[in-house]
């Protein structure tokens, strides 16, 4: 036996030392990873960093070197397209930014503005999340209304239709997505119910906005809007669009939160009943707050998709910042070739605000589902 | 045993009801029907309370009601079409003339926002750094603009940045670009394409047959013919026979640039192009999204077990990957292709006479607000309808047979 054994040891070639394998980690290694892995991808980034490397050089010396900053339009002439003109900012940012608003009066919608992004940002903290926060929103919506409008204390009284640009972008998300939202919640419950009635005004309405485009609902609310009213009434405009604005932004909703309210296992409602719970009881105390963690992504996808919708008020006359754009360029000659850097700058506004909001979404989402995982 | 009697008095079928008697109010179903009635007669006042404002607001402001007007001549002109229109034409045809205008820029972005929003979002999952970040640039920039201001962008673009049409732009033979549109060139129509186009037919027909030959072969033997490359053959091959058989008609409509403007071959408005680009781009960053996260959704465990039973990476590709990241994809999909129909209504903005802004120029005219935004509400919502309706049945048809 330990013969054999001893055999078989001695068979034993021991392999020669391998070399260690290629390196890993370290600036080499990624670049031959991520850049350099077969010929097809080493081909690939060749042509694309040719690419990048003839416009990216034309693009900074169009934007960077080439800028003028001044608000000079005749300067601005003289670069004859070389460089871009950031001078149309300078020289517009005010009609951009308030629109029609008086010019003296501007430092209002100014204070409006940043209350409301205080506002934002304070309610982007969880731990801000109490029944207070619901009340500064109703006095922050008061107080905005109240500077803006105008018409006591000395302050000159300013008709809604002259609102404009960034305030009153603000105003139609915010004040769009709060009203849709709880109204989103009940047409989705009511969807789901088992009253035959209740469940098809829901889909009707649901698939009814969904179908149409948010263009012919603002057309709507402000052709259509005038002939409901009773006779000898015209209600203010910003109300109209607003509404329009919060029915087309709520059909949207409820369709995200229905998809959370499908993915609660049937079980937890049965629990809440057999514990004596109500309908709304169990709907506010067990489904919805485990319906609405599921589907935050696409709640905010909601959110984004309104912030980026108020533009389109614009076509019924409403001057928001993509208004107050047209507004500041569109009937100047001096300026009006320098439409695309304007075009660029309220881009950047509009950018900020969803990029904001889609990082925010992802960080809630991995903070709200840290207990889930186990 | 002494406590037998006592199990008497919790006997289900003995217990008092009180429930019954004591609160009709308290019975789920009763309450049920209850709250339906109210909101239906809540429904049905306010319907009547705006019909009956609707009503008087039209008899004091004198405006007629009906359809009767779509009768009557237009009067005002539109500026491209693919029908023959024109001025004195009957506002019906107005409306017919705005919905192919909008099913024309419907169709062509469709086509163009597929091919590019499957190429970006592949390339978000693509091994090269570069060619990754290049496109989820793309997606983070175009998705989180409003659509709106890029359309104005595109159309200042179009109408403002290129080049005047005598120094119009020629990027490519036969290709031209300036303040007035695109101009290329179109096949000029001969009696010789009758063949080609007969040879089209042929192909596809064969194709079609060599296809039914193969599943039954494959049924019948396990062996699967080659299905993809016998098709093209067959499709190409008989359109090329179809096509010499015709005399080999090859004469294109080439624009030709003179002084003061391009004359010859097709061509497009500014207008039609700002609104096509800026529609193509910006739905393929949402199509992107769509087709990134479909394939990162297929689990790795499909892959592998594809090839653990022999199957070659194409033949997983095909069989087992594609089919079931095409369940995830098309309903999205099919939704980002009806917001792109209805986005075009910002066609209005840019000046592009589509269904919407035909409607509002109407509107504008006649002021018989309430039938025009009717067209337009109906027409759309049969499209999102339609589109419903084929989601349904796809995803009935691909649903996972569970058992």
């Amino acid at each position: 036996m330990s013969a054999t054994l001893n055999e078989t040891a001695s068979d034993i070639v021991l392999i020669q030392p391998r070399q260690a394998p290629t390196r890993h980690i370290g600036a080499a290694a990624w670049v031959r990873r991520n850049l350099f892995p077969d010929w097809k991808n080493s081909l690939a980034t060749l042509v694309v960093l040719g690419l990048l490397l003839y416009w990216v050089p034309l693009l900074i010396e169009w934007a960077v070197v080439n800028a003028e900053i001044r608000p000079d339009a005749a300067a601005c002439k003289a670069l004859e397209d070389r460089g871009a003109c950031w001078g149309v900012i300078a020289e517009k940012y005010r009609i951009i930014l308030f629109g029609r608003y008086p010019f003296e009066e501007q430092w209002r919608p100014l204070i409006a503005i940043v209350l409301m992004l205080v506002m934002i940002v304070v309610s982007c903290v969880p731990k801000m999340w109490t029944r207070w926060l619901g009340v500064a929103w109703v006095l922050n919506f008061v107080v905005f209304f109240a500077l803006m409008r105008g018409g006591f204390a000395g302050l000159a009284y300013v008709e809604t239709s002259r609102w404009g640009g960034f305030p009153l972008t603000l105003l139609l998300s915010t004040l769009g997505i709060a009203a849709a939202f709880p109204l989103s919640v009940f047409v989705a419950l009511g969807r789901r119910s088992h009253l035959p009635a209740i469940r098809a005004v829901c889909v009707a309405y649901v698939e009814l906005i969904r179908g149409i485009p948010l263009i012919s609902v603002l057309f709507m609310a402000s052709f259509m809007f005038p002939l409901f009213m009773p006779p000898g009434t015209t209600p203010d405009v910003l109300l109209r669009v607003l509404v329009g604005i919060i029915l087309f932004a709520a059909a949207y909703l409820a369709e995200a939160v229905r998809g959370g309210l499908q993915a609660v296992p049937k079980g937890q409602v049965e629990a809440a009943d057999s514990l004596g719970l109500t309908y709304w009881q169990a709907q506010r105390k067990i489904v919805l707050p485990q319906a609405l963690r599921l589907v935050i992504p696409s709640i905010m996808n909601s959110f984004i998709s309104t912030y980026k919708d108020t533009s389109l008020v614009t076509i019924v006359s409403l001057y928001d910042l993509t208004g107050g754009l047209t507004l500041a360029l569109g009937g100047d000659p001096n300026w009006r070739q320098f439409y695309l850097e304007g075009n660029l700058f309220v881009a950047l506004i509009y950018w900020a605000g969803c990029f904001f909001m889609s990082r925010y979404s992802q960080w809630i989402e991995k903070r709200t589902s840290r207990g889930q995982g186990r | 045993m002494p406590d037998a009697p006592r199990a008497a008095v919790i006997d289900p079928g003995k217990a008092p009801r009180p429930a019954a008697k004591a609160s009709f109010w308290r019975s789920r179903a009763v309450r049920g029907v209850l709250y339906q009635v109210v909101l239906l007669v809540i429904l049905v006042l306010v319907g009547f309370y705006l019909t009956h404002n609707t009503l008087e607001n039209m008899r004091v402001r004198g405006i007629q009601s009906g359809f009767g007007f779509f009768n009557e001549p237009a009067g005002f002109g539109i500026g491209e079409s693919v029908i023959a229109y024109d001025s004195s034409d009957p506002y019906w045809k107005a409306f017919v003339v705005g919905f192919t205008n909008t099913l024309r820029v419907s169709i062509v972005g469709v086509i163009f926002t597929t091919i590019i929003g499957v190429l970006v979002g592949v390339g978000r999952l693509s091994r090269n750094f570069l060619i990754r970040s290049l496109c989820t640039g793309y997606v983070e920039l175009f998705r989180n603009v409003p659509i709106l201001l890029q359309l104005l962008m595109w159309y200042f673009i179009m109408t403002d940045r290129l080049p005047d049409t005598e120094s119009a732009l020629n990027p490519l033979p036969g290709f031209f670009l300036s303040k007035n549109g695109l101009s290329f060139p179109v096949p000029v129509w001969a009696t010789g394409h009758i063949g080609t186009l007969a040879g089209l037919v042929v192909g596809i027909v064969l194709a079609v047959w060599h296809a039914r030959r193969a599943r039954v072969k494959f049924r019948e033997t396990g062996q699967k013919p080659s299905q993809f490359w016998p098709a093209v053959g067959f499709i190409l091959g008989a359109t090329l026979i179809g096509w010499l058989a015709g005399g080999m008609p090859g004469a294109l409509d080439m624009p030709e640039k003179n002084e003061i403007s391009v004359a010859g071959g097709g061509a497009v408005t500014p207008e039609f192009l700002a609104i096509t680009i800026g529609l193509t781009i910006y739905t393929a960053a949402f199509i992107a999204e769509i087709v990134r996260s479909a394939i990162q959704a297929v689990p790795r465990g499909q892959s592998e077990a594809a090839g653990s039973l022999g199957l070659t990476p194409g033949q997983s590709l095909r069989l087992v990957l594609l089919p079931q990241a095409m369940r995830i994809i098309i309903p999205p999909l099919t939704n980002q292709y009806l917001n792109l129909i209805k986005n075009s209504t910002l066609a209005v903005a840019v000046g592009y006479p589509d269904l919407v802004s035909i409607s509002n120029t109407t509107l504008n005219q006649t002021g018989r607000a309430v039938e025009c935004i009717l067209v337009m509400m109906t027409v759309y919502l049969v499209l999102s309808l339609l589109t419903a309706a084929f989601t349904n049945w796809f995803n009935a048809r691909v649903a996972i047979r569970e058992r």
